[in-house]
């Protein structure tokens, strides 16, 4: 069997409730259109992108309506035929605002077919296959949405020789990358192929958390006849295995340094979804318009994998999953560890949005935080190492030199500190604000300079 | 569209949930931990231990209660600290001691060790510790006279009042005396002796002595998770092997191993002091060094000191060491002991 135990086990952890039996068994279910579509610009890390298309303009499925604006950005593409009714600001995940192209759908959902599809890739040439990508708008599904193609194409004094494909899904509640490896799994493999391909390098790891077995046959089955180096890597469940830097500790023992990034260590890591969004881009020519989202919670009435077009509005995806049976008092957009709380339903759906979470009241404990009483669970939790207690004491008296030589830099923000403190304190919270003041010290320096 | 039938919803950093710990939780674990001995206590030196912890845990959290109030901050006595002070002080006392001086330890404790830097979590020193330590210094005499475990008298309220009539002392105090005077040891050591030692059945501070209900306590805290094994077990593996060489050097004037383990405060200091979480150093590493230092301090103290026992002392001069060592054993960091295949 191509299966492999993790190598190495996590430097800190923790083990939450995973209540992934919530929509672990349901089917992927595609989302009939809904009456309106907000595509947000801001779809991605880096630059939002610019949008091409105006008020009134009639676009079709998979057309290009938002361009790249720079090396780290990704083309946004219409979800659907239909009119642009407006291209205005709209509220983003995380509250800011930025630009979105508002689209009512015509209902004939006519593709642009712009991309032809590439049916034999083994022939086609490495730049149109990085073209197609870069063409499909192709964003890291996993969370941070970071541009495949710029990833896929390492700088040449960084030689890459293991491609990880991540399916770990290590957040809570979430099971949309549990249902793509079930559902999709020869798909998954070819879009390895490709990517493989594309990196010309022969091992391939596929990291999957040991609670999901099904998942784990269902890529067995499907890399049965690779060749080369390819295994699945079982990992135990447990908090953040699905961590760039963690996966891939966990999977071949390197260590990305502080402040650099996975091809340092001669690694790329893409989500499973990313994976086949790479081999529909390539094999079918569809750009990158859809996703799965699992809508889920004890309040939702009926959890669900839903197939949405990008640019869904929360409040349509909970319609389509039955509304609420009891009242929510939090909505997450993603896991509970790591998520985004929505103060209302507005927000639309973007290329990395894994998960849409409910939470009840008696879920959502109102906390008083305390003083740091030095128990020292933070410093075991932490997967990074570092000493979450002192940095949280440091920045609370706002020394943040002290901050930066602790590394608060190399935090991830994975939350195992703050969930652990049995004093409630608001510790990454703390890193977040105390990150962004070191690197705008940092900046405020360079410009000195 | 938004959502007719909620009035709001609540927008917070990530994590959305929580482990649901807590430190009215931990405070309540040592609670439980403590019963065993705390009950020991009540068997074994009776009406005075019953008195002693009464006085200590109410005087704890009223001055806590007091303080709080006075600096115009909510109470704080709902997190529990102050119980589990209270307790910790009345162990460390000996039956005897008259209440009002065990009062002015309860405000010692919290008034002037804990809530003056800050309240729970800013206090360099174990509270029980340092109100034990000033109990000594100020009360010399009233701290240092010991009645025997199981006395009969011990259940007849104030039948200990009557001084030195029948007081003893503890098994370490005979020790210290007789190398003072340089005289041969004084104790006989056989397996019955080690016996009323684990079970409690000796003079010293009512919470010290049962060996065993402590051992017992601290199983449930390791259970808990709310210790770790390195403090204890870097602290009395520390006095054991510093007790075993002195043995080997000179049998005529050094107890035996067992002795150092069972005699005296270790077993309350090790499991139950040294581990309190505030004043001890946050990394494993850190608490390894911790606990030897505790260890050292301890055997020196016993053995060439001016006290019979070092245990307050030794855990309270590596509290100070706290800072430190934490500064000293900060961990490299993920990704900077870089290790490439």
């Amino acid at each position: 069997m191509r299966t492999t135990q993790a190598l190495f086990k996590l430097r800190g952890s923790i083990h939450p409730e995973y209540f992934k039996g919530l929509a672990r068994d349901k089917d992927i279910v595609a989302m009939p259109l809904p009456k309106q579509l907000c595509v947000s610009m801001a779809q991605h890390l880096g630059a939002p992108a610019k949008p091409i298309v105006s008020k009134g303009d009639h676009v079709l499925k998979g057309q290009r309506i938002g361009e790249a604006a720079g090396f780290i950005s990704a083309h946004v593409h219409a979800p659907t035929s239909g009119t642009v009714t407006a291209v205005e600001d709209g509220p983003t995940v995380t509250g800011t605002l930025a630009l979105r192209v508002v689209i009512e759908p015509d209902g004939q959902d006519t593709p642009a077919n712009a991309l032809p599809p590439i049916k034999d890739w083994t022939t086609a040439g490495r730049d149109t296959i990085l073209a197609r990508i870069a063409d499909a708008g192709i964003a890291g599904m996993g969370g941070a949405g970071f541009p495949t193609r710029v990833k896929l194409s390492p700088p040449p004094d960084k030689p890459i020789d293991t491609l990880i494909i991540n399916g770990a899904e290590c957040e809570p509640y979430l099971t949309a990358d549990h249902r793509v490896m079930l559902e999709r799994a020869e798909q998954i493999w070819q879009g390895c192929e490709i990517m493989r391909s594309l990196l010309g390098v022969k091992t391939v790891r596929i990291a999957i958390e040991n609670n999901k077995p099904e998942a784990i046959k269902a890529m067995q089955t499907a890399i049965a006849k690779a060749d080369g180096d390819v295994a699945i890597c079982i990992l135990k469940t447990e908090y953040p295995q699905g961590a760039e830097k963690q996966q891939i500790f966990a999977t071949t023992g390197r260590e990305v340094p502080s402040g650099g990034l996975p091809m340092d260590v001669g690694c790329v890591v893409e989500n499973v979804g990313t994976t086949y969004a790479v081999w529909d881009a390539v094999v079918n020519g569809n750009p990158l318009i859809e996703r799965v989202t699992t809508v889920t919670g004890h309040p939702v009435a009926e959890p669900r994998n839903v197939l949405a077009r990008i640019g869904t509005s929360y409040a349509d995806l909970l319609a389509f999953c039955g509304g609420l049976t009891c009242d929510a008092v939090k909505i997450v957009s993603g896991g509970p560890m790591m998520g985004i709380a929505q103060s209302n339903l507005e927000t639309t759906t973007t290329k990395t949005t894994s998960g849409l979470l409910f939470l009840e009241a008696s879920r959502v404990p109102e906390y008083t935080s305390m003083p740091c009483i030095s128990c020292g669970r933070c410093v075991v939790a932490c997967p990074m190492d570092l000493l979450p207690a002192e940095l949280s004491n440091r920045i609370e008296a706002g020394d943040y030199d002290a901050a930066e030589s602790l590394n608060i830099l190399d935090c991830i923000e994975c939350g195992c500190c703050a969930f652990i403190c049995p004093a409630h304190r608001p510790l990454v919270q703390h890193f977040k604000m105390g990150k962004s003041r070191v690197i705008l010290k940092r900046r405020q320096a360079q410009t000195k300079s | 569209m938004s959502n007719d039938t909620q009035p709001y919803f609540i927008v917070s950093t990530a994590p959305h949930t929580h482990s649901g710990s807590s430190v009215r939780r931990i405070m309540l674990d040592v609670i439980i931990a403590l019963m065993p001995a705390v009950l020991a206590s009540f068997y074994l030196f009776g009406w005075h231990a019953v008195r002693l912890t009464a006085v200590c845990v109410l005087g704890c959290v009223g001055t806590e209660a007091l303080c709080r109030r006075l600096m115009g901050r909510d109470l704080g006595i709902g997190d529990l600290s102050a119980v589990v002070t209270g307790l910790l002080l009345a162990m460390n006392l000996p039956p005897a001691l008259p209440s009002g001086m065990a009062l002015v330890g309860c405000v010692i404790a919290i008034a002037i060790a804990k809530q003056v830097f800050g309240g729970i979590g800013y206090n360099p020193f174990n509270p029980a510790l340092v109100a034990r330590v000033a109990l000594l210094m100020s009360f010399p005499v009233a701290m240092t006279r010991w009645h025997d475990a199981l006395n009969p008298a011990r259940w007849l309220g104030f039948a200990w009042t009557v001084p030195d009539a029948t007081t003893t002392a503890t098994p370490l105090g005979l020790v210290k005396t007789a190398l003072t005077m340089k005289q041969p040891l004084p104790l006989t050591w056989d397996n019955s002796t080690m016996l009323d030692y684990l079970l409690g059945n000796m003079s010293g501070c009512i919470g010290e002595v049962s060996a065993l209900a402590l051992l017992l306590g601290a199983g449930y805290l390791l259970f808990r998770r709310c210790i770790t094994w390195h403090i204890p077990v870097t602290y009395i593996g520390t006095v054991a092997i510093f007790a075993a060489i002195l043995r080997v050097v000179d049998p005529a004037t050094n107890m035996p191993v067992s002795f150092h383990m069972l005699s005296g405060g270790l077993m309350l200091g090790a499991l139950f002091m040294a581990t309190d979480m505030v004043t001890s150093p946050l990394t494993r590493r850190g608490q390894l060094v911790f606990g030897a230092g505790c260890g050292l301090l301890t055997i020196l103290i016993r053995r060439w000191g001016g006290y019979p026992e070092g245990v307050s002392f030794a855990i309270l001069l590596m509290n100070a060491l706290t800072p430190l060592i934490n500064q000293a054993t900060r961990p490299g960091i993920f990704g900077q002991s870089r290790k490439k295949k």
